[in-house]
């Protein structure tokens, strides 16, 4: 069985989710009493906050765009691998590599097992053709490993969930439009995996400077047929749709990251220090990382997983198994040796459903 | 004032590109109030003077002599300007001149971008400052650094900058050398984009390709998303970097042993500041009361001016107030001649294939007329012979008179 996975936690008011078929008297049998049905919600969260549960995030982007200051910002601990082994002056890779560093961070009683999947030497060289291969390539084998898990015969009771479920692009702020690399990377890889584009180290942009380059950047992303987390196609209804507008509206957030605190008005906080001013990270009017954290962690992190898990990687999945002809890879839980099998049914798995 | 020869030495002055340089001006004669000179044609042989300065010859106004004439010819400086698009380029050069050279561009979007190979783009304009005219060429590179693949990409601006070198040296060594248009690139500001921990591969390939041909001053820019101690940080890493591959980017000349202390504690701190961190802005902010070029943040106004902001003030200084000539005389007395010196050993070493023998002058072969000048050439020696023609008959004319 797959993964439980946790139920949408949606910053609203302090009433539950509603069940999704409310009865309406008309239609069927009316509640004649209260039965408890609601209180599945409380048992879920029960299980989640034992279990736990898997995030994965890819940061990608050159070298120098403070990709690990956000991640470390975001979480509010050193995650990013950086904070592990390496010092800051690594020499740029001659290749596109692939690192990831994981963390477990617990908070309010939930544990989360936070994977930062890092892309150095991504767009650092002279010539950059085709250096979005290793990281399509590595997103793949982690569709392909799950892919394995779950075609076995006896398969684990949680499938470890390596899975990308959000990539961060990050867009430098040069103040005139996308650069080349960005519409390539984006082309080939948004229809593999969720990419949130962010502008990298926005406290180099005014305020009309931000607007004016954001607008372009959508209009560019829109013109080349891009479309990034959150997709138009997969809201489900109305209000899911007027939220997504909202923040599609508002996206790519400009952001700043920081690790260091500071003393503005008697308060603590996260910013940067130059000669003019304190750049505060948290304040909305300084730049848009609350924006993203928000949106990110606070409302779509449980819909990332699902859109990952139900779209991205069922599309992977279509794929193999058309390319296979339709016979499944049988795979006793070793490597390789497909062996076709007469099989009476078209679906011997049954497709993992979400609570 | 009575004009008297002096057995003194006579200079001749001859009227040469290499104007004096601009510090040698500040040795001025010191009473030059009483005497003036007439420069008659090309020799200085008139000198006046008081009775009581007869041992005074008075050449020492000579550089007075050259500033005026050269105040008036007016100066002329080629600028380049290198660096990824979106890095400030324009905006900086804006703020240099204090100008608007970009009023009219469009930028281009990113799927317009798809086939666009490295420009070169000329802005010239004149400026006019306390009556010293500046011709001022500015050349971008737009495009450079902008394509996924940007294998050579500097080989346009290379290409550029010896086309310049050899179109002088075809003038240099024509006939007609008194109106040579020098368009040699005098200095390039390489911009360094601040978001890296360095040098990337494409700065460091393009200076080691150009070290050599022109004078590179690199720039980090958009200094003002940087921390100050990332500014130091970046800088001693650029520096090291610079060093450890070889980069001969331009050095300030010495100061002389003579030079006051203070110009000698500016002079050093110049060094150690590069490579200048520059901010630059085309809009006017206001900051404690008065109005300067800056930018207006949420959480601050960067003004460009300012030194504690950021080195652009020491930049300029540098580039128009103390070191322009100084450019201009590297570019000439070192990287021309070492693409003079090199051209000709490839010439000889041809010639002596083709040919056999010693030829006496290598010159480039002059550039075939075209069509257009040809016509004017025949239509002039035509008119040439009529003329000539015309005269001996009025010459027969005038003797069958006499006789």
């Amino acid at each position: 069985m797959s993964e439980i996975v946790p139920p949408e936690v949606r910053p609203k008011p302090a009433v539950p989710a509603k069940p999704s078929h409310v009865a309406p008297p008309s239609s069927g049998s009316a509640l004649l009493g209260y039965i408890g049905i609601d209180t599945i919600i409380e048992q879920m969260r029960k299980k989640t906050m034992k279990t736990g549960f898997d995030f994965n995030i890819m940061v990608v982007g050159q070298s120098g765009l403070g990709k690990s200051t956000l991640v470390n910002t975001l979480f509010k601990s050193q995650v990013s691998r950086r904070s592990t082994s390496w010092s800051r002056d690594e020499k740029i890779p001659k290749t596109v590599e692939i690192k990831s560093a994981s963390h477990v961070i617990e908070e309010g009683g939930v544990k989360m097992k936070l994977t930062v999947v890092d892309t150095p030497g991504f767009g650092d060289q002279i010539n950059n053709e085709n250096c979005w291969e290793p990281i399509s390539k590595y997103i793949n084998e982690q569709y392909e490993k799950f892919l394995k898990e779950e075609v076995n015969i006896a398969r684990k009771k949680r499938i470890p969930d390596t899975r990308v479920h959000c990539c961060l692009y990050f867009i430098s702020p040069t103040g005139h439009s996308l650069r080349q690399l960005d519409i390539e990377f984006m082309k080939h890889l948004s229809r593999v995996v969720n990419i949130i584009p962010v502008i990298a180290k926005s406290d180099t942009l005014t305020l009309d400077e931000k607007t004016e380059f954001k607008q372009r950047v959508r209009k560019e992303l829109e013109a080349c047929g891009i479309e990034c987390y959150p997709q138009k196609e997969f809201d489900e209804d109305m209000e899911d749709k007027s939220d997504n507008d909202k923040i599609r509206e508002a996206m790519p957030f400009a952001v700043v990251g920081s690790d260091k605190e500071y003393q503005v008005n008697g308060k603590r906080v996260l910013g940067r220090k130059t000669a003019w001013g304190v750049v505060e990270v948290e304040n909305p009017n300084h730049c848009e990382f609350s924006l993203l954290r928000d949106f990110m962690i606070r409302s779509h992190l449980q819909d990332l997983k699902e859109v990952t898990h139900n779209i991205h990687y069922e599309t992977y999945r279509a794929k193999r198994l058309n390319d296979n002809g339709g016979l499944h890879p049988i795979s006793s839980g070793q490597d390789t040796q497909e062996i076709p099998m007469p099989i009476k049914h078209t679906q011997v798995i049954s497709k993992p459903t979400k609570f | 004032m009575t004009a008297e020869r002096f057995p003194a030495q006579l200079v001749d002055l001859q009227e040469s590109q290499h104007y004096w340089a601009f510090h040698s001006l500040l040795f001025l004669c010191q009473s030059d109030d009483s005497h003036t000179f007439g420069l008659k044609g090309t020799n200085v042989n008139v000198l006046t003077c008081d009775f009581q300065d007869k041992q005074y010859v008075g050449f020492a106004t000579l550089p007075n002599q050259v500033h005026r004439k050269s105040v008036k010819k007016g100066f002329d400086f080629t600028l380049m300007v290198a660096g990824e698009s979106g890095l400030g380029k324009s905006t900086l050069v804006n703020s240099l001149f204090l100008t608007d050279l970009y009023k009219d561009r469009k930028l281009l979007n990113a799927e317009e971008r798809i086939n666009q190979t490295v420009e070169i783009t000329k802005h010239t304009v004149d400026i006019e400052e306390k009556g010293v005219k500046l011709k001022l060429t500015i050349v971008d590179t737009p495009g450079f650094g902008d394509a996924v693949n940007n294998n050579e990409c500097w080989r346009p601006i290379t290409d550029y900058i010896d086309q310049q070198f050899e179109q002088y040296f075809r003038d240099e060594s024509g006939l007609n050398r008194k109106n040579i248009l020098d368009n040699r690139v005098h200095c390039c500001l390489y911009f360094i984009p601040p978001f890296g921990h360095g040098l990337r591969p494409v700065d460091v390939e393009f200076m080691k390709a150009l070290h050599e041909k022109v004078n590179i001053i690199p720039l980090i820019s958009k200094a003002d998303c940087l921390t100050p101690n990332e500014v130091k940080k970046l800088k001693d890493r650029v520096r090291d970097e610079i060093e450890r591959f070889g980069i001969k980017v331009y050095q300030f000349p010495e100061c002389d042993s003579d030079e006051e202390e203070e110009f000698k504690q500016m002079d050093k701190e110049l060094k150690e500041c590069t490579p200048f961190a520059v901010i630059g802005s085309n809009t006017v902010v206001e900051a404690r009361g008065q109005r300067v070029r800056g930018r207006l943040y949420p959480w601050g106004i960067v003004e460009v001016e300012n030194q504690s902001h950021c080195d652009f003030v020491k930049l300029r200084n540098m580039l128009i107030r103390s070191h322009m000539h100084d450019l201009k005389d590297v570019t000439c007395d070192v990287h021309y001649e070492n693409y003079r010196a090199h051209c000709i050993q490839e010439m000889t070493s041809k010639l002596a294939q083709d040919n056999r023998t010693d030829s006496p002058l290598p010159i480039l072969p002059l550039p075939t007329p075209d069509v257009e000048t040809e016509r004017l050439i025949k239509m002039k020696d035509e008119e040439l012979k009529r003329m000539q023609e015309m005269l001996e008959k009025m010459q027969q004319q005038m003797h069958e008179k006499d006789q």
